[in-house]
């Protein structure tokens, strides 16, 4: 029999039922295993999970209310609090609609810029999704030595906007400075160095036998299930559908970059986990070519209406100090109508609804929150598979409270 | 017909063929095609936009509700984004519905997605998606008895008079 073949971690467990009895097991919500605030409610018959009952919203909240009473730059730092493994994607996501809104061209340069922090982003996130994977089957080497490297990711984000985890990076229009020498030289060496650290990693993990038969055939889709739950991002591709935001709809001139989308074949947890590793790799690849080709200009838009002015202009002219206050107290005109944005978050497509009636704050904001919709395929994911696995199949799909309860 | 590629006219072609009067408002906002259908037809056209060979709507990207107090008898709208991963065209169907009976038929059997999603629009809005497998509140707690994001419940206190917005629109 081979190793791979599809039953066979069932050699390792009796199907038989001992006497029958069910009973109910309640993970979480605060239980550690689970990376967060989520509830399942499981009936177990042994350890094989016969049937699974999410509860969710235990930290809703509020945004889509919130955002309804908030001026349009005041509504960024929300959403740093959806996916806050990945925030610049929110952030820059959030950014672009608004924009598409009121009709703002940004330079190119802009949109390289956003590109090298959205990269750094995903590769964050990827990172630990995938280092947590390595933790739930008893592998913490692996992620105690890559979260060096994802502090290093959150010290170029510091040196960008002055946060780590809710960044609130960028503005309306551009971002809110030029990339600084350290950022550049910190950005260096990160692609210098990193790349040896991720293969020790991946050393550790990808091709050990145990972490294999931990993960392999744990908490499969097929492409077309998948597509129906709502699937997007590498929980997708795992699957094997070739769907991203970033190629399917480019925005942020992702067009110019040359890279692969890489593809899963089982959608099972070892896919899940290969295709992060690849995307890492991919977004590596995509940094250093807008490195390469980070074409001239400004790193903001001229749209004094939107965009800040500099500090010390405010003081010294009268334009500006007007602009200033008329974009800090929300008066900002903004045209009526309705836009949906998609940006490829880290962990599926975030899409952002979002009506004007011309007035200070949006009429109707809603978020597309890729892992609040692929959840709720989670009980028929884990209907019949062994308890530790359900485990593994959450860690692996990336569920993030934050965005999970808005 | 056949398409090879779609775009918002061709598509809104066909939806008028098909369906006839029961397009209404079509419009284009910054490029993506939005109509409205009449809220008892909801699953038979999505569905045969789905079926259909040339556009196959095969995904449903968002499912969420507005509230517009003033339009009478159509305070609730339910806004469906369609997209088809095929021929990579995206869409908006809008279904409007009265607040005295917000009812609409449920998605879940042409797409799992709508599930959770059509929950979550109940919860914070109260349509009814008849026929839903398991409509309850999701993100609010059980014993919550309104629908927070109408517009009727104002974010603030409104018994507070130490702060003042009046100055700054809503």
């Amino acid at each position: 029999m081979s190793q791979l073949d599809t039953n066979y971690k069932d050699i390792f467990v009796s199907t038989e039922t001992i006497d029958g009895e069910i009973a109910t097991l309640n993970l979480g919500p605060t239980h550690p295993a689970t990376h967060g605030v989520f509830q399942n409610v499981m009936k177990v018959d042994g350890e094989r999970i016969i049937s699974s009952e999410p509860t969710i919203g235990y930290i809703h909240r509020a945004f889509e209310k919130l955002a309804e009473r908030r001026p349009y730059n005041q509504i960024t730092p929300i959403t740093d609090r959806l996916n806050y493994c990945s925030s610049p994607i929110n952030n820059m996501g959030w950014h672009m609609t608004v924009e598409k809104l009121a009709g703002i061209e940004v330079p190119k340069k802009v949109d390289y810029m956003r590109v090298i922090i959205m990269e750094l982003a995903r590769i964050a996130d990827h990172l630990v999704c995938n280092s947590v994977i390595g933790v739930d089957t008893g592998a913490l080497t692996g992620f105690t030595y890559i979260f060096q490297e994802r502090e290093k990711i959150y010290e170029m984000y510091e040196e960008v906007c002055g946060a780590r985890l809710t960044t609130n990076i960028g503005r309306i229009g551009g971002l809110e400075r030029e990339f600084s020498p350290v950022f550049m030289e910190k950005l260096k060496k990160f692609l210098k160095e990193f790349p040896a650290k991720f293969q020790e990693f991946d050393n550790l993990l990808t091709r050990n036998r145990i972490f294999m038969d931990r993960v392999i055939k744990a908490g499969p889709i097929s492409a077309e299930k998948a597509m129906s739950y709502g699937f997007t991002g590498p929980n997708l591709r795992a699957a094997g559908v070739d769907y991203d935001v970033r190629v399917m709809n480019p925005y942020s001139s992702y067009e110019d970059f040359d890279f692969i989308i890489p593809v899963g074949q089982d959608g099972d947890t070892y896919d899940r986990f290969i295709v992060r590793q690849e995307e890492i790799r991919q977004s590596l690849g995509i940094i250093q070519q807008a490195i390469d080709g980070m074409p001239e200009g400004k790193h903001y838009a001229d749209v004094p209406s939107f965009y800040l002015p500099p500090k010390e202009e405010v003081y010294r002219s009268m334009e500006a100090l007007i602009y200033h206050f008329k974009i800090i107290m929300g008066e900002t005109p903004i045209p009526v109508g309705e836009v949906y944005h998609a940006v490829e978050g880290a962990n599926g497509e975030l899409g952002y609804y979002l009506i004007s009636d011309g007035g200070r704050t949006p009429y109707r904001l809603h978020f597309r929150r890729p892992c609040f919709i692929y959840y709720q395929a989670y009980p028929e994911m884990v209907k019949g598979a062994m308890l530790s696995d359900a485990i593994l199949t959450m860690s692996s799909m990336n569920v993030i409270a934050g965005e999970l309860d808005a | 017909m056949s398409m090879t590629e779609l775009n918002n006219e061709n598509v809104l072609q066909v939806l008028n063929e098909t369906f006839g009067e029961a397009i209404l408002h079509p419009e284009t906002q910054y490029g993506m095609l939005s109509v409205e259908i009449p809220a008892d037809r909801n699953t038979e056209i999505v569905g045969c936009l789905k079926d259909h060979k040339d556009i196959s709507m095969g995904f449903l990207t968002d499912v969420c509700a507005v509230h517009y107090p003033e339009q009478k008898g159509r305070e609730l709208a339910v806004v469906y984004h369609l997209h088809s991963w095929t021929k990579n065209f995206r869409m908006r169907i809008k279904c409007f519905l009265p607040a005295e009976k917000p009812e609409i038929t449920t998605m879940t059997g042409l797409y799992n997605s709508a599930n959770w999603m059509e929950r979550e629009t109940f919860d914070f809005y109260g349509v009814q998606f008849t026929g839903h497998p398991d409509l309850r509140r999701i993100l609010n707690m059980d014993e919550m008895d309104y629908h927070p994001l109408l517009k009727q419940y104002a974010l603030e206190d409104e018994t507070r008079d130490d702060k003042d917005d009046s100055f700054f629109g809503r």
